[in-house]
């Protein structure tokens, strides 16, 4: 199982598209590692400033339907490149969710109520992401130590095995 | 009660049920083109599992970008033909035989109703027009999938679209999805299967119908779906019938057989929307999000740089010849690029023999080889920052066409009449 969390990333908007996350120009790229560089390179999102917003995060935090658009798994790995390998939001396209899970990443899905007061209490100063796996719990804590909050989430045992199993390879290559 | 044509498809697919709502299904077909593939085959090899389940059943295509463009674009076409070559796939696609992944497999007639089959690609929705459960995955399941043949997904609820009535002239299946999708929201089917039903679906032509599934992602959606019906068994007929694997002896006896992938009567959906096509005027998109539209009549102060008619969204031989009849005579704006792609080497000699290419070149139109190209901004007109494209595709994401460019979503012939007019503006 791969350590899952870190310091966040908040993205405030909804429908963030695989485009933006990693743009269709550099798809011909052959290795997962090489997408590093050019991940969100398109977002459009007010105030993100790529070079200082992304060095060192481990988790992302976001709205609704993060990771519409394509299919391309390179969503997945241009964020792992970056050393993110969670995703918090209200609600997820479908293949992004199913991409993340097959990566051996995690996409969970909080109520918009938690996302939202997330926002206000954690984002415009530093905040470490903790997922438990073993109590179902994600910890969102502010670095200066004060600010503390810790949420049940819920995944599917099918999403739970792709996690402890590292992914839909490692699980299907044997099973069927 | 009944079932919807997605249920039917997964029980009779149902292969494994590793946890409650997994369910893992048995493939009819698997497609792969040169983006999504080579990275799984890479895996693949690295892991001493460089199989596939069943050569025949994989169609593969050198697609997005052809001629290859650089030199990595030349390797992920190297690894795909060295694939298909070694794994025995004879349904491999190459540089002049080649055409957009979701208007070529339909055409070789590889989609059949009650197929379950899915591609590396999200617009993989496309082939529910024949009555089939067809899903985008990404790069993970593709794997598997060519290597075992099977795919997890959980069970979708299906929503129903009521396209009543009939669209007026100048209104095309484009127009009725982009309102489609502007009703739903992009995030409004999402996970679901999107069954299109109604007068409008049933009097389409299965090129039309191909549009509207095609863009059932952009609401979200896992799969589109249509029912199959007499026009389904008539465009497959070449295939299914005497001429082809004498699956049917006559057209009625093939009806009768796929009457059991059509959804029930009494069957249960998630939830139910109705269009009335005859309201519904010729759209375009505004934004960055493909839920954002509004009239075409309504955009004439939009100047266009480019205009772009291609892709597996609209471009086949309906599309190029909804284009053409506007750019009869006609002459495109001096300061617009017109490219066109047609979207298989079937659409484009057809368009050579019925004089549309023709037409497009007198128009002052680039025409290009079957290829997706622009549509995803890697090759073939690739916008510059701050440029305009009326677009014949399916996405107007921020930077997709090429990083700072601007994409209007439209159907074809509001296309033609853009390029002629130099800004947005209806056919009629
Ligand atoms: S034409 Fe565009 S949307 Fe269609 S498969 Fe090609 S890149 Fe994707």
């Amino acid at each position: 199982m791969k350590t899952l969390g870190g310091p966040l990333l908040f993205l405030d908007r909804d429908d963030i598209n695989t485009d933006e996350i990693i743009p269709a120009r550099y798809l011909n790229e052959d290795s997962r590692e090489a997408l590093g560089p050019f991940c969100f390179e398109d977002l459009s999102l007010r105030g993100f400033d790529r070079a200082a917003d992304l060095s060192g995060k481990g988790a992302v935090i976001s709205r609704a339907n993060f990771g519409c658009g394509s299919s391309r798994e390179h969503a997945p790995w241009a964020l792992e490149a970056n050393g993110i390998n969670i995703v918090v939001a209200e609600s997820f396209a479908r293949i992004f969710r199913q991409n993340m899970f097959n990566c051996g990443m995690v996409a969970v899905e909080l109520p918009k109520a938690t996302i939202a007061e997330v926002f206000e209490r954690f984002s415009g100063a530093p905040a470490d992401l903790v997922f438990d796996a073993e109590h179902r719990t994600l910890r969102f804590a502010a670095r200066d130590g004060g600010n503390q909050l810790t949420v049940p989430f819920v995944l599917g045992d099918f999403e739970m095995a792709m996690v402890r199993a590292g992914g839909w390879v490692q699980f299907a290559a044997d099973r069927y | 009660m009944g079932k919807t044509l997605a249920e039917k498809i997964f029980e009779t697919h149902l292969i494994d049920m590793p946890f409650p709502d997994t369910w893992v299904l048995k493939l009819d077909a698997v497609f792969c083109h040169e983006i999504t593939t080579p990275i799984a085959i890479d895996d693949l090899e690295r892991r001493g599992m460089d199989r596939v389940f069943d050569p025949a059943r994989i169609k593969a295509v050198i697609d997005h970008v052809s001629p290859a463009k650089d030199s990595k674009t030349a390797e992920q076409g190297a690894t795909l033909r060295r694939w298909a070559r070694r794994q025995n796939i004879v349904d491999f696609f190459d540089i002049g035989r080649n055409g957009v992944c979701h208007a070529l497999f339909p055409e070789k007639g590889y989609v059949r109703p009650g197929y379950a089959l899915v591609m590396g690609d999200s617009h993989t929705c496309t082939h529910g027009a024949f009555g089939a459960f067809a899903a985008g995955v990404g790069t993970t399941d593709i794997e598997i999938a060519v290597l075992k043949g099977v795919c997890a997904f959980r069970r979708p609820g299906t929503i129903r679209l009521n396209l009543e009535g009939l669209p007026r002239p100048g209104v095309f299946p484009k127009d009725l999805i982009l309102k489609a999708i502007s009703v739903l929201g992009v995030g409004g089917a999402t996970a679901k299967v999107l069954e299109f039903r109604g007068p409008a679906v049933d009097a389409m032509s299965m090129e039309g119908r191909m549009t509207l599934c095609n863009m059932a992602v952009e609401a979200g959606a896992t799969s589109g779906v249509c029912m199959p019906d007499a026009t389904t068994v008539d465009y497959l007929w070449p295939f299914i019938g005497p001429e082809g694997e004498k699956l049917y002896a006559t057209k009625a006896e093939a009806l009768a057989d796929y009457a059991r992938w059509r959804s029930d009567e009494d069957a249960a959906y998630d939830a139910t929307y109705s269009i009335d096509c005859a309201s519904v005027e010729p759209l375009a998109t505004v934004g960055y999000k493909p839920d954002q539209v509004m009239p075409a009549a309504q955009l004439s102060g939009v100047a266009v740089d480019q205009v772009y008619i291609g892709s597996c969204t609209n471009g086949r031989i309906e599309d190029l010849r909804a284009a053409a009849a506007v750019l009869a005579g006609k002459r495109i704006a001096p300061r617009v690029r017109g490219i066109v792609s047609p979207a298989t080497p079937a659409v484009y000699a057809q368009a050579l023999r019925e004089g549309i290419i023709q037409t497009f070149l007198d128009a002052g139109f680039c025409v290009t080889n079957p290829t997706c190209g622009a549509c995803l901004g890697m090759s073939n007109g690739v916008l510059a920052s701050g440029e305009i494209c009326a677009s014949t595709t399916n996405r107007n994401f921020n930077g997709r066409m090429g990083k700072g460019g601007m994409i209007h979503l439209m159907s074809p012939a509001t296309a033609a009449a853009t390029a002629v007019a130099g800004h947005i503006t209806p056919a009629l």
